[in-house]
C-alpha cells in the first residue's frame, strides 16, 4: 500500500531524512516512534507529499510521488491524515468540517456528504455535537472529529502524526479507543506516536527512528519481546518511555 | 470680537432658487460617500488579491505584490491624486484622452480620478492587513487543507480567507474609515465633496465657525455610524467558541 | 518627457523641502509632547482628565487632516485677534504647524498609551515601593522604558506625517510639492516636476522605512 524507497530529505544543509525505506501493506498497522527531532513526523508528512523530499521515491497505492505528473490533491484525498493539533477548521461547524472536503474535493452531494459525516460522527461518539463549532469542544473531542473528517473521504490508508501528544492526559484514551477500533476493523494505518500501549495492542510492526534514519523496523513481538536484540539507541529510548 | 454667531445660517437661502446652505452640505456628503464606497470596492478586491499574492509560495508573485505595496505606501496621497488627475489622462490613447478631457463633465473626471487613486492607495493598506491575517493562522490549517485533497485556490477561498477576514475586521474597519477621511483630497481637484462645500459655505456666509463645526459633526457622526456598522458585522460573523486573534 | 529643466530648479525645490522638513519636525515634536500628555491623562485615575483626553483623541481621529488644516488656516488668525484684541498676522506656516501638532497628537497619544500599557504593572509597583510619587514613577521609570519600545512606531508615524505635509497645498504654503508644482507650471513642464516630486517622496519615505525596520529588528533582540 505504501512503499518508501531510499528517501532523503534536506532542509538547506541539514539532513532530516537519510536513506529511509520501508513498506506498509494493506491492512497493516505500523507504529513509528523515536526521540523528538528524529524525523518521524517529517517522514509521515512525506507520505502524502505535505513535505517534499529530494531523493528516493514513495509509492502510495501504486502512485509514485516522485513522478511530477502525479495529481497530488487527488492522491491526498485518498490518504487520510490526522494532525497533532487537530487542525479542524474553526470557522466551520462540526458538520461542515466533516462535509466540506467531501463536497468540494470528491464532488459528493450535500445530503450524501452530511449523511456520511453524521454516521462517522456517531461512530466516534459525538453525534450530539454536530451543530457546534470546534472551539466549543475539548481537545479529545476535536481529535475524534478530525479522525471522522479524514474517514469521511473513504481513505485507503490513514496517517496519524502524534495524534495524542497535544492532549491533556485524561483525553488520550478516548482518542486511542477510536484508533484501536479502526485498527481492528482492518484499516491500513501508519501512526507516529509515543503511546507504546497502543503499539503493543494493535500494531503489526514498529519502526524506530533516530537522527533521520530508520534504526529498527521489525514485528511488534520482536520489538517489545527481545530487548537484547535491539540497538543501543532503541533500548535507551524504550527505557525512558517505559519507566513510568 | 466682532463675530456674528448665527446657527440659523444653514437654513438661509443661497440665493439660487429654494436651495439652502444645508443643501450644499447634503450634496457634499453624497459625493464623499460615493467616492469612498467606490474606492473601497476597488481597495477591497485588489487588496485581497495582493494580500493573497504576498503569501503564496511563488517568489515572483509575492515580489510583485511587495513592490506594489512599497510604491503606493511611500508616495503621498496628494501626489498620487495629481498623477492620476493631471498626468495619466495625457498618457491615455487619444480617443480615451479626448473622452476624459472633453466628453466628461469636470465633476465626473475628477470623480473617476479620485476613486481610482483612493482605491489603489487603500489597496496597498488592505493588502498588508490581509497578509497579516493569513500569516496569523496556524500553518497546520494549510497542511490540513492539502491533506484533504483541496487545491491551493480552494484552500484560500474556503479555509484561509474566511478565518483571516474575521481576524482583521478591526484594522480593516479603520482603513474603511480612513478612505472616507482621505476622500477629502478630492476637494483639491475641484470635486464638490463635503470639505469643498464646507469651505465654499464658510466663504459665502462668513460664518466659518458654524460651517466647520457642522462639517466636523458630519464626519464625526459618519465615523461613529460606520464603526457601529462594522461592530455589527463583526458580531454577525463571529464564530462560537473562537476568540479572534486580534480581539480585545 | 524632458527632465533637464529640473536641475536649475533644484535650489528652489530645496527651499520647499526645507519647509516640508520644518513642518514635519515641528509637528512630530509638538505632537509627541502633547500626545504624551494626553496619554498620561488617558491613563490617569482622574475620570475627568481621562474622559477629556479620550474625547480629544476620538474627535481628531474621526475627521480628515485636510479639514483641520483648512479650518485652522481660517480660525487661527481669528482666535488670535479675539485673544490679543488686535490683528496679529500669522502666516499659513504657523496655522499648519498648529494643525499638524494638534492632529498628530491624537495619533501619537494612542502609540504612547499602548507603549505605557506594554510595561509590566510590577514596574510601577516596584517604583512606588521605593517611595516614588506617581509622577516620578511615570517620568523616571515607565516613560523611558515605554519610549524605547515605541520608537519604531513613532518613527513610522513621522514618515506618514512627512507625506501628509503635502496637504498644505490646500492653503497655498510653498512646501516641496507646491514648489515643484508651481515651478513645473511656470516652465510648462508640470508632468516632469510632478514625477520628480513623487520620486523624491518615495525615495525619502522608502529609505526611512527601511531604516525603521532595521531599528525595529535591533530593538527586538
Amino acid at each position: 500500500m505504501i512503499s518508501i524507497q531510499n528517501v532523503y530529505k534536506w532542509y538547506g544543509d541539514f539532513q532530516v531524512l537519510s536513506n529511509c525505506s520501508t513498506e506498509v501493506s494493506k491492512g497493516e498497522v505500523v507504529v513509528v516512534c523515536g526521540p523528538s527531532g528524529s524525523g518521524k513526523s517529517t517522514l509521515i508528512k512525506c507520505v502524502n507529499a505535505l513535505e517534499p523530499f529530494q531523493r528516493g521515491d514513495i509509492v502510495v497505492d501504486g502512485i509514485s510521488l516522485a513522478d511530477p505528473k502525479t495529481n497530488l490533491p487527488k492522491l491526498r484525498s485518498r490518504v487520510g491524515m490526522v494532525f497533532q493539533h487537530f487542525e479542524l477548521f474553526p470557522h466551520l461547524s462540526i458538520t461542515e468540517n466533516l462535509t466540506i472536503a467531501q463536497i468540494k474535493v470528491l464532488g459528493r452531494g450535500k445530503d450524501e456528504a452530511t449523511e456520511k459525516g453524521l454516521a462517522l460522527l456517531e461512530r466516534v461518539g459525538l453525534k450530539a455535537h454536530a451543530h457546534k463549532y470546534p472551539g466549543q469542544l475539548s481537545g479529545g473531542q476535536q481529535q475524534r472529529v478530525a479522525i471522522a473528517r479524514a474517514l469521511a473521504m473513504d481513505p485507503v490508508v490513514m496517517l496519524f502524526d502524534e495524534p495524542t501528544s497535544a492532549l491533556d492526559p485524561e483525553m488520550v484514551n478516548e482518542v486511542l479507543d477510536v484508533m484501536v477500533q479502526l485498527a481492528q476493523e482492518g484499516m491500513t494505518m501508519m501512526c507516529v506516536t509515543h503511546e507504546m500501549g497502543f503499539a503493543r495492542k494493535v500494531a503489526d510492526r514498529v519502526i524506530f527512528m533516530d537522527q533521520g534514519q530508520i534504526v529498527e523496523d521489525c514485528a511488534k513481538e520482536a520489538f517489545f519481546g527481545d530487548l537484547s536484540a535491539r540497538s543501543e539507541r532503541a533500548r535507551q529510548f524504550l527505557a525512558k518511555i517505559l519507566q513510568h | 470680537m466682532n463675530y456674528n454667531w448665527d446657527w440659523g445660517v444653514f437654513f438661509r437661502s443661497t440665493g439660487i432658487g429654494e436651495e439652502t446652505y444645508l443643501d450644499w452640505f447634503v450634496a457634499g456628503l453624497g459625493w464623499t460617500i460615493a467616492v469612498a464606497l467606490a474606492g473601497w470596492i476597488i481597495a477591497l478586491l485588489l487588496g485581497t488579491l495582493l494580500g493573497i499574492l504576498r503569501t503564496v509560495p511563488n517568489r515572483w508573485l509575492a515580489g510583485i505584490a511587495t513592490c506594489y505595496v512599497e510604491i503606493f505606501r511611500n508616495v503621498p496621497l496628494l501626489v498620487q491624486l495629481f498623477l492620476w488627475y493631471f498626468l495619466v489622462p495625457d498618457l491615455l490613447p487619444e480617443p480615451l484622452e479626448l473622452w476624459f478631457k472633453q466628453d466628461l463633465s469636470p465633476a465626473t473626471s475628477a470623480y473617476l480620478s479620485v476613486v481610482v487613486c483612493l482605491g489603489l492607495f487603500t489597496a496597498a493598506r488592505v493588502c498588508e492587513q490581509v497578509r497579516t491575517g493569513i500569516q496569523a493562522l496556524p500553518r497546520g490549517q494549510l497542511a490540513a487543507g492539502h491533506a484533504l485533497g483541496f487545491r491551493l485556490p480552494q484552500i484560500y477561498k474556503d479555509i484561509l480567507l474566511p478565518q483571516a477576514f474575521r481576524i482583521i475586521i478591526p484594522p480593516l474597519t479603520s482603513e474603511f474609515l480612513n478612505i472616507f477621511k482621505n476622500s477629502s483630497v478630492a476637494s483639491l481637484i475641484g470635486l464638490m465633496e463635503l470639505l469643498a462645500q464646507t469651505k465654499q459655505a464658510a466663504e459665502f456666509t462668513a460664518n466659518l465657525f458654524e460651517a466647520f463645526t457642522l462639517a466636523t459633526l458630519i464626519y464625526f457622526t459618519l465615523n461613529m455610524g460606520l464603526m457601529l456598522l462594522m461592530r455589527l458585522v463583526e458580531k454577525k460573523v463571529a464564530v462560537p467558541g473562537l476568540i479572534a486573534v486580534g480581539g480585545k | 518627457m524632458d527632465f533637464s529643466a529640473i536641475l536649475p530648479a533644484l535650489p528652489g525645490l530645496w527651499e520647499g523641502m526645507l519647509t516640508t522638513l520644518q513642518l514635519m519636525l515641528l509637528g512630530v515634536l509638538g505632537g509627541v509632547l502633547l500626545g504624551t500628555l494626553l496619554a498620561v491623562m488617558r491613563l490617569s485615575h482622574n475620570r475627568l482628565l481621562a474622559n477629556l483626553a479620550a474625547t480629544y483623541v476620538n474627535y481628531f481621529r474621526s475627521i480628515p487632516l485636510l479639514l483641520v488644516i483648512t479650518w485652522f488656516y481660517f480660525a487661527v488668525p481669528f482666535l488670535l485677534r479675539a485673544i490679543t484684541g488686535e490683528d496679529t498676522p500669522v502666516g499659513a506656516f504657523t496655522s499648519c504647524v498648529v494643525a499638524f501638532l494638534m492632529f498628530e497628537a491624537a495619533y501619537f497619544c494612542e502609540i504612547v498609551r499602548a507603549g505605557i500599557q506594554s510595561i509590566p504593572k510590577g514596574q510601577m509597583g516596584a517604583a512606588q515601593a521605593l517611595g516614588m510619587t506617581h509622577g516620578q514613577c511615570m517620568r523616571l521609570i515607565i516613560l523611558p522604558q515605554a519610549f524605547r519600545k515605541m520608537t519604531p512606531l513613532l518613527l513610522q508615524q513621522s514618515i506618514i506625517l512627512f507625506q501628509d505635509t503635502s496637504l498644505v497645498y490646500a492653503v497655498g504654503l510653498m512646501d516641496f510639492l507646491n514648489a515643484a508644482r508651481s515651478r513645473g507650471d511656470i516652465i510648462g513642464q508640470p508632468h516632469e516636476f510632478l514625477i520628480f516630486a513623487g520620486l523624491v517622496y518615495f525615495t525619502v519615505s522608502f529609505a526611512a522605512s527601511l531604516l525603521v525596520k532595521r531599528l525595529q529588528k535591533r530593538l527586538a533582540v
